[in-house]
């Protein structure tokens, strides 16, 4: 043994005890610096899961707004907005829970609100309902014709807006908005007693579109034209085009 | 004589060996079957303070891209909840408006991350279809941010939701780098790496994350992904489902309906 030792080299020796030096430091430093939960649940500190569910709430939820504003809850799941949350327009309350006389949810008011939805815009889903606020009651503001948790709003029937609505607000955005529906349908007045059994018509062939979009056809200029013969003919029109948005692709 | 004997002993040593065979294999077979009974196993799991064990969930998100009506409710929402700086570049969720001319050219904008709403489109420029694309976060089975993380502080938590450990991080910015949905940000006075957690401090309560409460179109669904009666699991079931950028194999949780295929 002593004669194996003597025949290690004495820098072999020096380095070694340097190295076992070094790797009892590393040991000790590590224990020290690693946080003791660091690789329980993995390669990070198990602990870190419990901070991030430390962090302040500040929306309360629709569950826990129902518990006190029964009423009002009741009132909106009638309406359009029945899938709305209260903290869409009241903001977050969850501090309104605690203290409900200290703190007060908001109350939007202005004009600028609700457009943030029904503005109109090209890129929403269609059939979504939308304004043009610039052309829409100008000087009212949007509660006094329409109560925010049943929007929809009081209005006399008119004539087929009054059951077909989506259709006539559609409508309403599109080129085609100041043709009356009779110019294209046919309703008789049992329509309105008897919905489905006595229906309105429908233009069915290419030559009724053709009547003001043919390139022969008299009316206005500024109408867009298509020849007839060579656009699509295998096609009718309302396959491609929706007649009563005929902007839309 | 002598050849008939030298067979038989051969015989035996085959019978033998394949008996040894038998043993080998079925002893970790064995094993294994003990290891699965329950007195074998052992039973470990992380539990949080409230009594939520991240372990016994796996949590996910559904977007109905046909339904995202672009109000920009969840960003603003996102922001109130996490105390996120209220500048514009910082966005825990934020909401892209696809237009695709019919040129084939396609651009994409979310100024002020859709909070203030998007101007209308001009009428002369020639659209072909634009839609509104909701972005968050994908909390990815393959999180590319984790794998970079020099420090251990960003990881995916048991119940598959990518977390920060904002006490640990030391700002090198690398998981921001290498994140592919660009869904993570220096936070400017921390100097420490965010990004969306599903509202961590709401999903063990109980709780929708904000973007979800709020939206008023129910273009969002969160659920669970391993409870067949979530509603995410229905969401899954009833639409077609994509995810962003497949191809970098990250498998994001976050689920995609009705997903046109220039979105990126």
């Amino acid at each position: 043994m002593k004669n194996f030792l003597s025949k290690i080299p004495e820098q072999v020796k020096r380095l070694s005890v340097l190295l076992v030096i070094i790797v009892i430091g590393f040991v000790v430093v590590t224990s020290y610096l690693v946080p003791k939960d660091f690789g329980v649940l993995g390669h990070y500190r198990a602990s870190a899961v419990q901070s991030n569910a430390n962090k302040e709430m500040h929306y309360a939820g629709q569950e826990l707004c129902a518990s006190c504003h029964e009423d009002i809850l009741k009132t909106k799941m009638q309406g359009y907005h029945k899938n709305l949350s209260c903290e869409v327009c009241h903001g977050p309350s969850l501090k309104h829970t605690d203290e409900p006389d200290q703190f007060k949810p908001n109350k939007p008011r202005d004009r600028k609100f609700c457009p943030i939805c029904h503005e109109y815009n090209p890129s929403r889903p269609t059939g979504f309902p939308q304004i043009t606020s610039a052309s829409h009651n100008q000087r009212k503001i949007c509660v006094t014709c329409h109560n925010p948790h049943n929007p929809t709003p009081p209005q006399t029937p008119k004539e087929c807006e009054a059951c077909h609505g989506e259709i006539a607000r559609t409508k309403s955005f599109s080129a085609h908005a100041d043709i009356p529906c009779t110019r294209c349908h046919e309703a008789s007045e049992k329509h309105k007693l008897m919905p489905r059994e006595y229906l309105p018509t429908k233009p069915v062939k290419r030559e009724f579109c053709g009547g003001c979009h043919a390139t022969d056809a008299k009316s206005a200029p500024e109408i867009p034209r298509i020849d007839l013969a060579t656009h699509e003919p295998r096609y009718v029109c309302w396959q491609c085009h929706y007649p009563h948005l005929p902007e839309a692709k | 004589m002598e050849k008939n004997v030298i067979e038989l002993n051969k015989k035996v040593e085959r019978r033998s060996f394949l008996k040894k065979l038998a043993v080998f294999a079925l002893a970790p077979l064995t094993v294994r079957i003990l290891a699965q009974d329950e007195k074998f196993k052992k039973v470990k799991k992380w539990i949080l303070d409230n009594g939520y064990v991240p372990s016994d969930h796996k949590w996910g998100m559904g977007i109905d891209i046909s339904k995202c009506i672009g109000c920009g409710r969840c960003a603003d929402a996102c922001k109130n909840e996490n105390n996120v700086p209220r500048d514009p570049f910082f966005f825990r969720t934020w909401v892209e408006r696809y237009r695709i001319f019919e040129n084939g050219d396609i651009k994409v904008d979310s100024p002020n991350g859709s909070i203030d709403g998007f101007e209308n489109i001009p009428a002369k420029e020639k659209i072909l279809r634009s839609f509104f694309v909701p972005k968050i976060c994908n909390h990815c089975e393959n999180p590319p941010c984790v794998q970079v993380c020099p420090v251990g502080a960003t990881f995916k938590s048991e119940d598959g939701v990518v977390l920060v450990d904002s006490d640990y991080c030391v700002g090198c910015r690398y998981c921001i780098q290498a994140c592919p949905y660009g869904a993570r940000f220096l936070h400017p006075v921390k100097h420490t790496a965010e990004k969306c957690t599903f509202c961590y401090q709401r999903i063990v309560n109980d709780k929708l994350p904000a973007c979800v409460e709020v939206c008023p179109t129910q273009a969002r669904i969160f659920g669970e992904l391993n409870k067949k009666a979530s509603p995410l699991v229905r969401f899954l079931r009833m639409n077609k489902i994509g995810v962003l950028k497949p191809s970098l194999n990250t498998e994001p949780k976050v689920y995609y309906a009705n997903l046109d295929m220039e979105v990126k």
